[in-house]
């Protein structure tokens, strides 16, 4: 095995899913680790949900193998899984009350009426509604009723917990709420977590290790900082916050933007190329030194905790660059429409890819 | 490079709902695509003699036999004329030989040339190229078998025939002058309801539903009662014409499609977006105006739909027509005439396909427009609430006042007649009409089988419908075997009843079918009707299942949970209103049914509906009327304890189901 330290719980292989003429998965090979939380993000259509139902073996795969805990489950129907699931739109039974939601997997498993209701009331607690067993779904708020299915979902002590766009449907306030919620809990059960989202501020604060997924591939697996620093791919680059593309000529560890040239140390390319760096990367400088560009501002908008500039500059073509300056650094270069400044694209965050297409 | 696609396993849930599809599709392919099948092919097939196929030596009085002679150049020049006909015929052959005496020592040899060639000696069969000596007196037992052929020949026959041809006219008249009355009528009845407020409305809407409750032959009854030229009270107003035929039919049909038409365009009505005509009247544009470029295009797709299951009802409708019909005919008439009585089962299959083929039409465009309108519904948005307006409130009052006072009016014709001693020359009350141990017709005994039919049908059929509905719903995988049940669930409400009665008697009263044996009894009776109202009750039960959340089964699974776990406790409870929405349905139109079981009840199963018509036929008319309002209180009575059901069942569940 050539993974060291944490051993490998979920195994995915050669993974296809075909509808039709239409490929929804492409040769998808993946290793979920024990008691990670992973993360599918992605845009819509990208496969993610696809992917998390046949490891729930609800929709199956076309071919491919999935291990879980050492055992080939690749075409098992989900009853002989070992998986609690939580939907988008927390698929609670209308007609039965909380307790009796989240009993329902606990009973005829050869447990005691007593050992049932024990187990109900820890769960209530666990999710931080102890005093709502006896209402029926429709009398709690969305993300009561979301806690709720992670209670059904967890009663039974699966292995593994699928989460299928869980805070999606919930308001902003709650959904920032919940996040943090569901994290604590499954650092507390150590329960592996696969959760898909297309959220990916829900994707960078809650999980180990993110897939980012496109067009039925895997574009990248790392962690929230890596998927964000160092981006595998232009798509991962763009999806992930926001980023500046610029066209380039690249040689060597140097880049050409239009006539200026600038030092690129992450540069392996040569010809064209799109350049990138995020909008925080970018430096204000007092003084011209190594990759210095003279800009003016064309455009300022607040954005709260910050102002994104949009800035022009004679020398690098016609792409505006944005740029991140916090209101402090913002009032003391004086920043406004139509000021100019120095800015600095630092060599070390300066990043080459592939024109696309 | 790729792998071979996966194989999936089958969990112990994946068997049960594939079985449980599988023996619901059995269902369906017994009791309706075998039938169905059976007569179609009894349609194109034929019978005739085939002499070619017999050969014949005759000897002299010494004994000596002379050359083989062929029957068909014994037939030049032609003895038989005429070789052609049906299952059953029977052929002697001593007209063939002008000389022929049983008491004759003239001996006879005889064979067929082929195995096909079948011959009855006495009741003995035989067959085959072996040579058969007879005396006389065995010869003249001999009678050949006809051939069966494929062919169009009865259809050739049927349109050749204008006595039947004229039925095709008929029927198609009356449907669409039908259609036309009935579908103005409900429009703007329908329109009253929601447009206007005028006072009444729910007894309005409660009156324009009775004709539901009863027998489509009932208003026939009620139509003779007023109008007959011999003893009709309102004759006079017939001006000479005679209510028998084409004008009873009309009224009749109007009176019992009315409901049908009335449910299809006030739904079409209530989903108007109340935008549009805010929109409109902020654009100065007058009543007239808004009419015609609102209210008409929001509600064509119900307009059509209307109309088309109308023409539907009326074309395939048999009961009215048989009472009232004189000498009018009608297509589903007509079938029932060939088949009950001349016994000619194979043109009763051809007129069967005859009005099988407008039925279909109809039904295929009604999908099509009942589809568009589904789309229009989901986009709505704002209720529409109509605004006081004391003219077109009093104009509508009055309106609905005539349609309602017209319903009701039949019924109360009949309830009258049923309790009159003895039109027109005793008019005081009595219950004797009641008494139908005096008349044909299976007495109370019929009243009890109906009773019997309908719980049985609304039970079994609500069973078999919510099974199917959700097998089919949320099975996984197995995409053909879905959509091969879906169409076989939808086929019933193409199927005029006539015709599915005649493919009964086809399939069932085959002796060689082991299922000849439910021919006759209670089961066929209610396997007919659940099939014949199958489709509605299927789409009620889809419909609920797909408003449920389609992540239940998944959450259920990952529980490790059995299907029938979820079935019950979940998926039951919450569909409970749908549920109870389908068995009276099926209870209703169990007990009203004529024109499948007319052809499939026995002497022992004799129904209350048949028994109306067959009561009506003898002459008995004020006990058929009496019967008929015993179907109506039974269904009205149904209808009552439904809703007082529904209304406790949706208190108790208020807790868990979401207002809004």
């Amino acid at each position: 095995m050539l993974d060291s330290a944490p051993s490998v719980y979920l195994r995915i292989e050669n993974l296809w899913k075909t509808f039709g003429d239409f490929t929804a998965l492409r040769d998808i090979t993946l290793e979920v680790f024990e008691g990670e939380f992973l993360c599918f993000l992605g845009p819509s259509g990208c496969g993610k949900t696809t992917l998390l139902r046949a490891i729930a073996g609800l929709d199956l795969q076309s071919e491919g193998r999935v291990e879980q805990a050492g055992k080939d489950v690749s075409n098992l129907p989900p009853a002989a899984r070992d998986f609690g699931i939580v939907f988008q739109s927390y698929a609670l039974f209308p007609n039965l009350t909380i307790e009796k939601n989240i009993a329902y997997g606990l009973e005829n498993a050869g447990r005691s009426r007593a050992e049932v209701k024990a187990r109900v009331a820890e769960l209530l607690a666990l999710v931080g509604l102890p005093e709502q067993g006896r209402k029926y779904p429709a009398q709690l708020s969305g993300g009561q009723q979301q806690r709720i299915a992670l209670a059904r979902a967890i009663a039974t002590n699966p292995g593994l917990l699928l989460l299928d766009e869980p805070l999606s449907a919930l308001d902003a306030k709650v959904r920032a709420f919940l996040r943090h919620e569901v994290k604590e809990l499954q650092r507390k059960l150590g329960i592996t977590t696969v959760m898909v989202t297309h959220d990916q501020e829900e994707a960078l604060s809650m999980a180990d290790r993110i897939v980012v997924m496109n067009h039925g591939t895997i574009e990248q697996v790392g962690t929230p900082l890596e998927v964000y620093r160092d981006p595998a791919s232009l798509f991962v680059a763009d999806f992930i916050g926001a980023m500046n593309q610029i066209p380039a000529q690249a040689l060597g560890k140097t880049i050409k933007i239009g006539d200026i040239e600038l030092r690129c140390d992450n540069n392996t390319l040569t010809g064209s190329a799109i350049a990138t760096i995020r909008p925080e990367d970018v430096l204000p400088v007092k003084t011209a030194r190594e990759n210095t560009v003279e800009v003016h501002v064309n455009a300022l908008e607040f954005l709260g905790s910050f102002l994104r500039a949009e800035l022009a500059h004679s020398t690098m073509g016609g792409t505006p660059l944005m740029a991140d300056f916090s209101i402090n650094a913002a009032r003391r270069l004086g920043l406004a429409q139509g000021a100019s400044l120095l800015v600095q694209l630092p060599a070390d965050r300066l990043k080459t890819f592939p024109e696309a297409g | 490079m790729r792998g071979r696609a996966l194989k999936p396993k089958l969990g112990r849930d994946d068997l049960a709902h594939r079985g449980f599809m599988a023996v619901i599709g059995l269902y369906l392919i017994i009791a309706l695509a075998l039938p169905l099948y059976a007569m179609l092919s009894k349609a194109f097939t034929t019978y005739h003699f085939d002499l070619s196929q017999y050969e014949v030596q005759v000897s002299d009085e010494a004994g000596t036999f002379g050359p083989v002679q062929s029957l068909a150049s014994l037939n030049t020049p032609p003895v038989f004329e005429k070789l052609a006909t049906s299952t059953n015929g029977r052929l002697g052959l001593t007209k063939l030989f002008p000389d022929f005496s049983f008491r004759s020592p003239v001996m006879y040899r005889f064979r067929g040339t082929s195995e096909s060639a079948v011959y009855l000696i006495g009741s003995e069969r035989h067959t085959g190229p072996d040579w058969v000596e007879l005396t006389s007196n065995s010869f003249r037992r001999v009678v050949i078998r006809p051939v069966a052929e494929r062919g169009l020949a009865n259809f050739r026959t049927y349109f050749s025939t204008p006595a039947l041809f004229q039925s095709v006219k008929n029927s198609l008249t009356i449907a669409a002058i039908v259609t036309a009355i009935t579908v103005s009528l409900a429009f703007w009845f329908a329109y009253g309801l929601a447009r206007s407020k005028m006072h009444l409305k729910g007894v309005f809407r409660m009156v324009a539903m009775m004709p539901i409750l009863v027998p489509s032959l009932l208003p026939g009854i009620a139509l003779l009662y007023l109008f007959s030229a011999r003893q009709g009270m309102l004759k006079a107003l017939m001006f000479g014409h005679d209510i028998n035929g084409p004008i009873g039919i009309v009224i009749g049909s109007v009176f019992f499609t009315f409901p049908h038409a009335m449910i299809i365009i006030s739904t079409a009505l209530s989903i108007a977006d109340a935008r549009l005509f805010e929109a409109s009247d902020s654009l100065k544009a007058s009543r007239w105006r808004t009419f015609w470029t609102v209210t008409i295009p929001g509600a064509r797709y119900g307009l059509f739909s209307a109309a088309f299951v109308v023409f539907n009802l009326v074309i395939t409708d048999f009961g009215l027509p048989k009472v009232i019909g004189g000498n009018y005919n009608m297509l589903a008439v007509d079938i029932y005439k060939q088949v009950i009585g001349q016994q000619n089962f194979e043109m009763g299959a051809v007129v069967s396909i005859v009005l099988l083929l407008p039925a279909l039409l109809a039904f295929a465009i009604d999908r099509r427009m009942q589809k568009k309108q589904v789309a229009l519904l989901t986009a709505r948005s704002v209720v529409y609430e109509p605004k006081p307006n004391r003219r077109m409130d009093w104009i509508f009052f009055a309106y609905a006042s005539a349609v309602a006072v017209f319903i009701a009016g039949i019924i109360a014709t009949c309830q009258f007649a049923a309790l009159i001693k003895q039109w027109p020359y005793n008019l005081s009350l009595s219950l004797k009409n009641y008494d139908f141990s005096r008349m044909d017709g299976g007495g109370w005994g019929a009243y009890a089988n109906s009773l019997q039919l309908a719980i049985l049908t609304a039970i079994i059929g609500t069973v078999v419908v919510f099974l199917g509905a959700y097998m089919v719903e949320k099975t996984r995988g197995f995409e053909k075997g879905r959509a091969v049940f879906q169409g076989l669930a939808m086929l019933p409400m193409a199927i005029p009843g006539m015709v599915l009665g005649i493919a009964y008697i086809f399939f069932f009263n085959n002796p060689a079918n082991p299922l000849h044996v439910i021919y006759g009894t209670m089961i066929i009776l209610v396997v007919s009707t659940v099939t014949h109202f199958y489709t509605v009750s299927h789409l009620t039960a889809v419909t609920a299942l797909k408003q449920m959340d389609g992540e239940f089964e998944s959450v259920s699974q990952s529980l490790k949970q059995p299907f029938y776990k979820l079935f019950w406790r979940v998926t039951v409870p919450v569909s409970l209103p749908a549920i109870l929405n389908i068995s009276i349905y099926l209870f209703v139109n169990a007990m009203t049914t004529v024109s499948a079981v007319v052809f499939l009840y026995s002497t022992d199963t004799a129904l209350a509906s048949v028994a109306v018509l067959n009561m009506n036929d003898a002459g008995d008319i004020a006990p058929a009327a009496a019967m008929g309002m015993m179907i109506f209180y039974t269904n009205a009575g149904a209808r009552i304890l439904h809703a007082l059901i529904s209304k406790g069942i949706l208190k108790r569940s208020n807790a868990w189901r979401k207002s809004g």
